[in-house]
């Protein structure tokens, strides 16, 4: 197989050495299928062992690998070096986060979001195991199913320009993972999410840039799942005016 | 030392762990749950399952069905008991996914959708797309965000079990993000850390997959059962190893050598058509597929490409509506990894490591032979998936068994008591040194990636897909060595936040104690059974070999191999018949 020769420049954060993070460029012989991962493990197992970055499946399902690469929120798995421009690759850790370590950002805020938006099927009544599954015809499946397919590799709050400005802001996916219950026919808990989400801090923070969806690498489409949720949660504000107000189903 | 107490440890958090951190919140509502993990969990492995889950939900299928097609198809080495509990639970586990949200794949009438897999007489594998793993992963980790009493420790690398007793009372972790070890006192634990699929060189497993659990319990003095066992999928890209899910196979896929001919046929899975057609051709089961393709190798009719000898799914003839709708991430990633479009091309597929069969000995309840101590998932061995996993009864193995530790586990600890405070912190001192020792070696000049290239190699080479006694010697030889160069790594990075390279090293110790079970295990199976087959021992002997093996870690020494009766109700050993004209 053709080898190329990249220079891999990496910014490297260790908080107990260094003062603020830096560039360290490595030269890599890389073969003409990889992705940017692969490129990390052979400096990891070849040329320094003390580089640090998350990893696990190499085919775009985990969501640990989210990086910037030459500026871009992306998964190193799933970007070839051989799409990518010139000999000089940069790889950061993603932006709008604080650095952990070398390209392992720290995520916690980003759980705890997850969590607020109460990402699970709420009823009044749980149904029994002994009554069945609940029907729900192809049609209802795919009013939220594209909304099913976040893997958390959080590249759309990397892109974000309002989590940039407003760390508070809910931010793509969780949102969008509010939404995706929101919009299953399993589910009765919008009352209680509408009290999370349509906030300052939740949907009416969007400026709708699209730039989650332009970078999201398994096409969501986050940006349409916040607009649809502005949408409802307006209705209902009219319905509730007039008087027409009640639970939405 | 920080001594945390919980009442249930569980380490893992993928498919087994969650479901298990869930029934102990539901069961019992009074206990803690201390869910510990070394990655998020929605980065574990279960998130790369594809194809779906079995359980009978059709009419004209039934619970006998499922069982017969699980027994024949592990080469009647599954316990039968276990069996019969599982197929009997799986419904009721896929409904309750269902109830939490899965979004599973639908009949035009909103019924749950089901699709044949091999080895499956009647089609029982519920999916959701071609994602199974992903819904089942992210709906679990969902749902479990709503218990309070469920805290999670992301980013924990759980290094030894605290056994006092006799009983397993907590364990040892270190905190990734500051490097500092932790003990957990816990009156049970529950392993649920996955496979070992990274022993090998080409695996369709993630990184994370390298054998902890195994080898805590194993360490802890709990024996590794059936560990020869090791399932080589039919369908992985060559080069990555991604895995091509048996739904392409089910959906109606054909695998063709260079000649374009359906070689299945000539290894008695044949005639070819009708096609489809269930337990036959491409829906055999998968190691009498990764054999097939084996002996086609040696044939010289397999294609070779710049990753090696290959042969050919063909999903053409599906066309592009169904392709889309039933297998949309099988498109996505051949046309990524190996730019071949399955609606329009052939796709280059091989046999690729993908499942360890055997795993920590329990019962049916999940229960180690150590008091307070479960194991669940595919790190377990309960043992359902006998010399051969039929595919798609692992989802829903990690759903029952999952759900049966947490229950069983929370009982146990409502009967018994917590280690003092002291105790847990002297225990875990103890065990905190032997990964400060890591810190400390001088260099001797071992490096980390070469121990483990070297590991994979001797396994891929000795304990493949086909064996022999002097493959086998030369690879336990090999890993008598490894395991005593790996005393002379060290480390270069002495830092302590997020060091990757410390846990990798304390995850090559994993696997070159778990490899080190399989390959003895292996050695002394005299016998060709299911995945395990012997170029010296052609047939299945069942006056000898109808038996578990368990392995016992024996420090230095090699491990001393034992055996443990199969549990047989109602299927008695018989010839595994895939094939023919009917199904």
């Amino acid at each position: 197989m053709s080898h190329r020769t990249i220079d891999l420049e990496v910014m490297r954060y260790r908080p107990e050495q260094d003062d603020e993070p830096w560039v360290q460029t490595y030269k890599v012989p890389c073969e003409e299928d990889w992705v940017v991962l692969d490129a990390l493990i052979y400096v990891k197992d070849n040329l320094d062992g003390s580089l640090s970055y998350r990893w696990s499946c190499h085919m775009a399902v985990c969501g640990s690998c989210g990086m910037m690469i030459n500026g871009e929120p992306a998964l190193s798995c799933k970007t070839f070096i051989r799409d990518l421009p010139g000999d000089v690759i940069r790889v950061e850790p993603l932006t709008n986060f604080p650095i952990e370590r070398d390209l392992v950002v720290v995520m916690d805020d980003f759980i705890e979001k997850l969590q607020r938006v109460k990402p699970y099927i709420i009823r009044d009544e749980s149904k029994p195991i002994s009554e069945g599954e609940h029907r729900q015809t192809p049609a209802q499946l795919k009013k939220f199913k594209q909304y099913t397919l976040c893997i958390n590799c959080l590249c759309c709050y990397a892109a974000c320009p309002q989590y940039a400005l407003i760390p508070e802001f809910i931010g793509p996916a969780a949102l969008t993972l509010a939404h995706r219950y929101n919009q299953d026919s399993r589910d009765q808990g919008w009352e209680e999410r509408e009290d999370v989400v349509a906030t300052n801090e939740g949907i009416w923070d969007c400026a709708f840039a699209d730039a989650c969806s332009i970078v999201c690498p398994k096409h969501v489409d986050p940006a349409s799942a916040i607009q649809q949720m502005k949408i409802s949660s307006t209705l209902s504000w009219y319905k509730n005016l007039i008087g027409l107000g009640g639970k939405k189903r | 030392m920080e001594v945390i107490t919980t009442d249930i440890a569980i380490v893992g958090a993928g498919g087994a762990g969650l479901r298990a951190a869930i029934a102990v919140a539901e069961a019992a509502p009074d206990l803690k749950v201390a869910l510990i993990s070394k990655v998020y969990p929605m980065r574990s492995h279960t998130v790369a399952a594809e194809g779906g889950a079995a359980g009978v939900i059709k009419s004209e299928d039934s619970l006998e069905n499922h069982f017969h097609d699980t027994v024949s198809g592990g080469d009647w080495l599954c316990d039968q008991d276990a069996v019969e509990l599982f197929i009997e639970q799986a419904p009721k586990e896929l409904i309750q996914l269902e109830h939490w949200g899965c979004p599973w794949s639908r009949e035009a009438d909103g019924r749950v959708a089901v699709r044949p897999f091999g080895g499956m007489k009647i089609e029982r594998t519920w999916y959701a797309a071609d994602k199974s793993g992903f819904h089942i992963l992210h709906t679990l980790f969902q749902t479990s965000l709503q218990f309070p009493t469920i805290d999670r420790f992301d980013e924990y690398y759980c290094t030894d079990l605290l056994v006092e007793g006799g009983r397993c009372q907590g364990l040892t972790a270190m905190e990734m993000r500051t490097g500092r070890i932790k003990v957990f006192r816990a009156k049970a634990v529950i392993i649920a850390a996955g496979g070992a699929g990274w022993m090998f060189p080409f695996t369709t497993n993630g990184a994370v997959k390298t054998a902890d659990g195994m080898a805590m319990a194993y360490r802890a003095g709990v024996p590794l059962k059936d560990m020869e066992f090791v399932q080589y999928h039919p369908t992985g890209l060559p080069g990555t190893g991604i895995l091509l899910t048996e739904g392409c196979r089910g959906e109606g896929g054909i695998l063709v050598n260079k000649d374009g001919y359906r070689y299945l046929q000539d290894y008695n899975l044949g005639p070819p058509d009708p096609w489809p057609r269930k337990k036959a051709m491409e829906l055999g089961p998968r190691d009498r597929l990764s054999q097939a393709f084996w002996h086609e190798q040696q044939k010289g009719r397999t294609v070779s490409t710049k990753w090696g000898d290959v042969v050919h799914l063909d999903l053409r003839h599906l066309g592009e509506k169904k392709i889309d709708e039933r297998l949309p991430l099988v498109r996505d990633l051949a046309r990524s990894y190996v730019g071949a479009d399955p609606v329009h091309e052939l796709v280059p597929v091989r046999p690729v490591v993908h499942y360890m069969m055997g795993g920590i000995d329990t019962n049916i309840d999940a229960a180690t032979a150590m008091p307070g101590l479960y194991a669940a998932g595919e790190c377990a061995c309960v043992s359902i998936n006998g010399a051969n996993r039929l595919g798609s009864n692992s989802l829903t193995e990690l759903l029952v068994f999952g759900g049966r530790a947490g229950r069983h586990a929370a009982e146990y600890a409502r009967k018994t008591t917590h280690l003092t405070e002291s105790l847990a912190d002297q225990l875990g001192e103890m065990a905190a040194q032997r990964v400060t020792e890591l810190f400390h070696k001088e260099d001797q000049g071992e490096s980390l990636s070469v121990l483990r290239g070297e590991m994979n190699k001797t396994l891929e080479s000795g304990a493949g897909i086909y064996r022999t006694e002097d493959t086998l010697q030369e690879t336990c030889k090999k890993l008598a060595e490894l395991r005593a160069r790996y005393r002379c790594l060290h480390l270069d990075d002495k830092s302590k936040v997020f060091n990757t390279q410390l846990v990798y090293t304390m995850e090559l110790g994993s696997m070159l104690e778990a490899a080190h079970a399989m390959a003895h295990s292996a050695l002394q199976r005299k016998e060709s059974r299911g995945s395990h087959q012997r170029l010296d021992y052609t047939e299945r002997d069942d006056d000898n070999f109808l038996k578990h093996s368990l392995a016992y870690y024996a420090a230095e020494e090699d491990p001393r191999i034992d055996y443990q009766d199969v549990v047989i109700t109602r299927s008695q050993p018989a010839a595994r018949v895939y094939g023919g004209a009917e199904s």
